[in-house]
């Protein structure tokens, strides 16, 4: 007998959209183009009405979304909507491909006038060879699939990859390149900031409307669990409030723009001496010193109390903005995070490595600052700059998000969050939260495993009968929700705090008999 | 030592660890045709469904079984020579072992019906039969007619219409699996079925496959006094019986299965079986000979590890527990639940208005200890159920502190008092919950001594 290497993979089932699913998408792709003329066409804005502009094509994404969204789950039975999920080409590998090409292409173009060939603005040349590499791999695409099971969620998504890590690029190097598109949101700004908008409000705003309408596909795909509805709501309070609400709120009062839910070491302003005497000195209230107390005392006492309680998914993944983009927007594209032990292995080199650099950076800025800049000279400084540049901008930015449809959708918090990092510590060494694994129900299909985010082998605890304990589980408790046999629950409890991850509860052999090992109770 | 375990399934996978982890010295080959690696059977469906790929499957990455000296072999073992402790290995030179464990698992059934063997009927149990299915469902078809109201029956059900192709599921009894799961419960997966649209036919039995354009490709299927539904794909899922025809005509001994003791010895000195294959010679009050369930194979395996490397070790698989899932309402079961209870026993039902929800305690009439636990659509907890259950405790005693057994995920509604108030009715009794879900006090509940 042989087996058929393609089982079910090769060939991917029909994808059901109604007509009004196809309405939707079509003005999602309406909005989304008006959102690419706006963003290509440099300077040429001056003849738009910002406000109809704009509306137009929020109404268009968002509603159409909405449309979307509602018809694929609403009217059916509540459970897990896992269907088809590896059929579908927006999750698939194959957009790795296209993404990698593009990426590497930039590079290679930008140097392009190191080689006399600088008639071509490197900027525009990317979008060239991108739209190429769009035209050539969606065409593949389409003809790889009958027509009939092609639908524009395949493309589109698909278009989705190659924009998000080409949009990055462009929001932190070429951020004058977007004028008409700063231009079209600067009504939303004056509206709520009252000042004019730049590139980061247009990302924050872009940032914000994700999370909500992603959030809101999430919550209605988990209609049934409690637990995934009150997260939800908790990411896209956090995200609206104190990501996108606050910030501009203070602004309007001539604040600094200061966020209540980032502390050191992922936003690093706040314990830095030149960014402590930026908040100090920006605050017309003279309210820095508050700002700069609450920071302090969420990094040191905080965290670690927090997350003692109710373990690291507190901040990842129910307050953090990344994480909350990486539980909406970034929920399609769970399951491509890597579970192999080698990841593992990186994983813990990588993010630990980042918060060793994080740390020696702020070390040295205090130092610098304390000496004035007669130890050091320079080097802090250097040091910061660099660290801005590989971790704030491109690990945080451009692979983390950009990356999606490669690494999952947790490839910061998981290899570069040094937030994470600490909590995970916390998690790992004291704290109440836990994932129970239910006696011997495991038959290790591996649905844990495939969806957790973060590149746990979920399955290999629960299969022993383990709880699982690890640095990296934000508590997302999706494991839990796709588990067919009821295996694993997410819980805090103090009594055998240093015996979790002792406890084996599957059947084993024990003193010539086979009974239930309960050596973690005795 | 040379041992050698024919099949790589889950009995055969933790055969193999467990004896690498009790001897170092131990040569262990582990002989299958199905696959390369051990993946989880249980998980097929969920690739034809595309929630997972094959590899997903796959409890241990690739290069575990190399560092653990674990020898895989890909080849049909086609017959045994015990006397000369030898196997016989299609395309494959001879395999001398000091010691054998078999595990080939189970095969799916056949009744001998006209048409069984045509093209685009199949079972679902190995491999090659989920390639199978793939290869006459993916271009779509039109309908897919499932035969056998069982777990893999209801699986493949799910996964037809997980691709949008209309499923008639045919089921002889008159509610589904209504041998196992009570009135009720099986009332429910009855209407949970007709909610996803499936064509479920209850009291139906087949009469034959039939090819109408003698092509040697299914075209209809005929159903017992009554219609012929046009269909292009049958799913014979009427149960699983021991995957053992290599092995007749061999001084093995062999009834259903391959005959052991408690050991899980059979007649063959050095020969072992475990798993899906396997019939007991004396079963455990409350456990059937031939159980293909994938923790009996899991602790079979771990079992006879014991006894190879020398430690006699019995098997014992304790208290009855399973579960499983239809469509997406979990089934979970411990101990003593039939589906006509015996007179002895008496019963608590509760179910939720939405019908999508039952909590069915069993106790005994005399001693009033508890012997079982039913949920769907609940999460309850294997170790607190199964200490009550061992202990004989008190359905008082249990219903005041049934939140200890609640496992669902935080914030969901708990309906513990909800069960104790169809106790306090049907008795006359006032009793309150005492104990409400947590981890506290289930660990405080555990540690307390046997």
């Amino acid at each position: 007998m042989q087996v058929e290497q393609s089982l079910s993979l090769a060939n991917p089932s029909p994808i059901h959209t109604t007509v009004r699913q196809k309405i939707g998408l079509s003005a999602v792709t309406i909005g989304f183009l008006m959102f690419l003329v706006a963003f290509f066409s440099g300077q040429d804005a001056a003849n738009w009405s910002p406000v109809l502009y704009f509306a137009l094509m929020a109404g268009l994404i968002i509603g159409g979304a909405v449309v979307f969204i509602r018809d694929e789950y609403i009217g059916k039975p509540e459970g897990i909507k896992n269907n088809s999920v590896y059929f579908h080409n927006l999750s698939s590998r194959e957009a790795l491909i296209g993404l990698l090409v593009s990426l590497f292409g930039w590079l290679g173009l930008t140097q392009l006038p190191a080689f006399g060939m600088g008639s071509f603005t490197s900027w525009n040349a990317y979008y060239v060879l991108q739209l190429a590499v769009a035209a050539y791999f969606g065409n593949k695409t389409f003809r790889r699939e009958t027509l009939s099971q092609m639908s524009a969620r395949g493309l589109g998504a698909w278009m989705l990859g190659i924009f998000l890590t080409g949009f990055y690029v462009v929001l932190y190097w070429y951020g004058e390149k977007m004028v008409s598109l700063i231009a079209i949101f600067d009504p939303l700004s004056k509206l709520v900031s009252n000042s004019p908008a730049d590139k980061w409000f247009v990302y924050g705003t872009l940032y914000t409307a994700g999370v909500l309408v992603m959030g809101y596909k999430f919550a209605l795909k988990y209609k049934h669990n409690r637990y995934q509805l009150i997260r939800t709501a908790s990411v896209s309070f956090f995200q609206l409030g104190f990501a996108f609400l606050i910030p501009s709120f203070l602004k309007m009062m001539n604040e600094p723009d200061y966020y209540f839910t980032y502390f050191w070491p992922l936003k690093t302003d706040p314990l830095k001496p030149d960014g402590i005497n930026y908040i100090v000195q920006s605050s017309s209230h003279g309210i820095g010193w508050y700002f700069i107390a609450f920071s302090a005392f969420m990094t040191f006492a905080g965290v670690p109390i927090l997350t003692y309680f109710y373990g690291k998914r507190w901040y990842c993944s129910w307050v953090c903005g990344c994480g909350g983009l990486a539980e909406t927007v970034g929920d399609p594209f769970r399951q491509l995070s890597d579970k192999s032990l080698g990841a593992w292995k990186f994983e813990r080199w990588m993010i630990h490595s980042v918060l060793v650099f994080v740390t020696i950076m702020t070390a040295l800025l205090w130092i610098n600052s304390a000496y004035q800049g007669a130890v050091l000279g320079d080097l802090s400084h250097g040091f910061s700059k660099t660290y801005g540049f590989l971790i704030g901008s491109i690990f945080s930015g451009v692979v983390g998000t950009g990356f999606y449809p490669i690494l999952g959708s947790r490839g910061w918090c998981r290899f570069g969050c040094p937030q994470a990092a600490i909590l995970g510590i916390f998690q790992r060494k004291k704290s109440k939260f836990r994932i129970t694994t239910n006696g011997s129900q495991c038959i290790s299909c591996g649905n844990c495993s495939t969806y957790c985010e973060m590149g746990i082998d979920v399955r290999a605890y629960a299969q022993r009968g383990q709880d699982v304990v690890r640095a990296s589980c934000v508590g997302c408790g999706i494991c839990a929700a796709v588990c067919p046999r009821g295996v694993l629950r997410l819980e805090n409890g103090d009594l055998d705090i240093d015996e979790r991850t002792e406890a084996v509860r599957a059947i084993h052999v024990k003193d010539g008999m086979l009974e239930v090992d309960n050596s973690f109770s005795l | 030592m040379k041992v050698a375990i024919i099949g790589n399934g889950i009995a055969g996978i933790t055969a193999a660890r467990w004896i690498r982890k009790l001897s170092d010295s131990t040569e262990i080959t582990v002989i299958s045709e199905e696959g390369d690696y051990f993946f989880s059977r249980t998980a097929l469906m969920y690739i034809y469904m595309g929630h997972m790929r094959l590899q997903d499957t796959q409890p241990y990455e690739n290069w575990f079984w190399e560092k653990n000296r674990i020898n895989l072999l890909k080849g049909r073992v086609e017959t045994v020579d015990f006397n000369n402790k030898t196997l016989k290995i299609k395309d494959n030179s001879d395999f001398v072992y000091d010691k054998l464990i078999i595990a080939t698992g189970s095969k799916s059934n056949k009744f001998g019906w006209a048409g069984q063997d045509l093209d685009g009927v199949h079972g679902l149990y190995h491999l090659q039969d989920l390639a199978a299915m793939e290869r006459h469902t993916a271009t779509g078809i039109n309908r897919a007619v499932v035969v056998g109201g069982g777990l893999i029956g209801i699986e493949m059900a799910e996964m037809f219409h997980s691709r949008h192709i209309p499923v008639t599921f045919l089921v002889r009894e008159n509610s589904f699996w209504d041998n196992i799961l009570p009135a009720e419960e099986s009332a429910m997966i009855n209407r949970h079925i007709n909610e996803h649209g499936i064509d479920l036919r209850l009291g139906t039995e087949m009469d034959s496959i039939v090819d109408e354009n003698n092509d040697g490709k299914l075209d209809a299927l005929q159903i017992k006094n009554g219609e012929k539904l046009p269909c292009q794909f049958v799913g014979l899922t009427v149960g699983v019986s021991p995957n053992i025809d290599f092995l007749k005509n061999t001084p093995l001994s062999i009834n259903k299965g391959i005959k052991v003791n408690n050991y899980l010895e059979t007649n063959q000195l050095d020969v072992y079986a475990i798993g899906d294959c396997v019939e007991l010679e004396t079963p455990q009050a409350g456990r059937r000979p031939i159980e293909a369930i994938w923790y009996t194979g899991k602790m079979m395996g771990e079992t006879v590890a014991y006894n190879i490397v020398g430690k006699k070790v019995q098997y014992n698989p304790g208290i009855w527990f399973n579960s499983a899932k239809f469509f997406d309402i979990e089934y979970q079961v411990y101990g003593d639940i039939r589906a006509t209870k015996p007179d002895e026993h008496e019963t608590i039902y509760w179910e939720h208005a939405e019908g999508k929800h039952a909590i069915r305690i069993n106790f005994d009439r005399n001693t009033e200890g508890v012997v079982g636990f039913n949920l769907m659509g609940i999460r309850y907890r294997h170790e607190v159920c199964e200490k009550w259950i061992k202990e004989g405790t008190k359905v008082e005693t249990v219903l005041q502190n049934l939140g200890l057994a609640n496992f669902d995920p935080e914030f969901y509604k708990e309906y513990e008092q909800e069960v104790v108030n169809i106790y306090n009715q049907k008795f006359n009794k006032s009793l309150q919950l005492k104990t409400k879900r947590g981890l506290n006090a289930v660990t405080r509940f555990l540690k307390a001594a046997f």
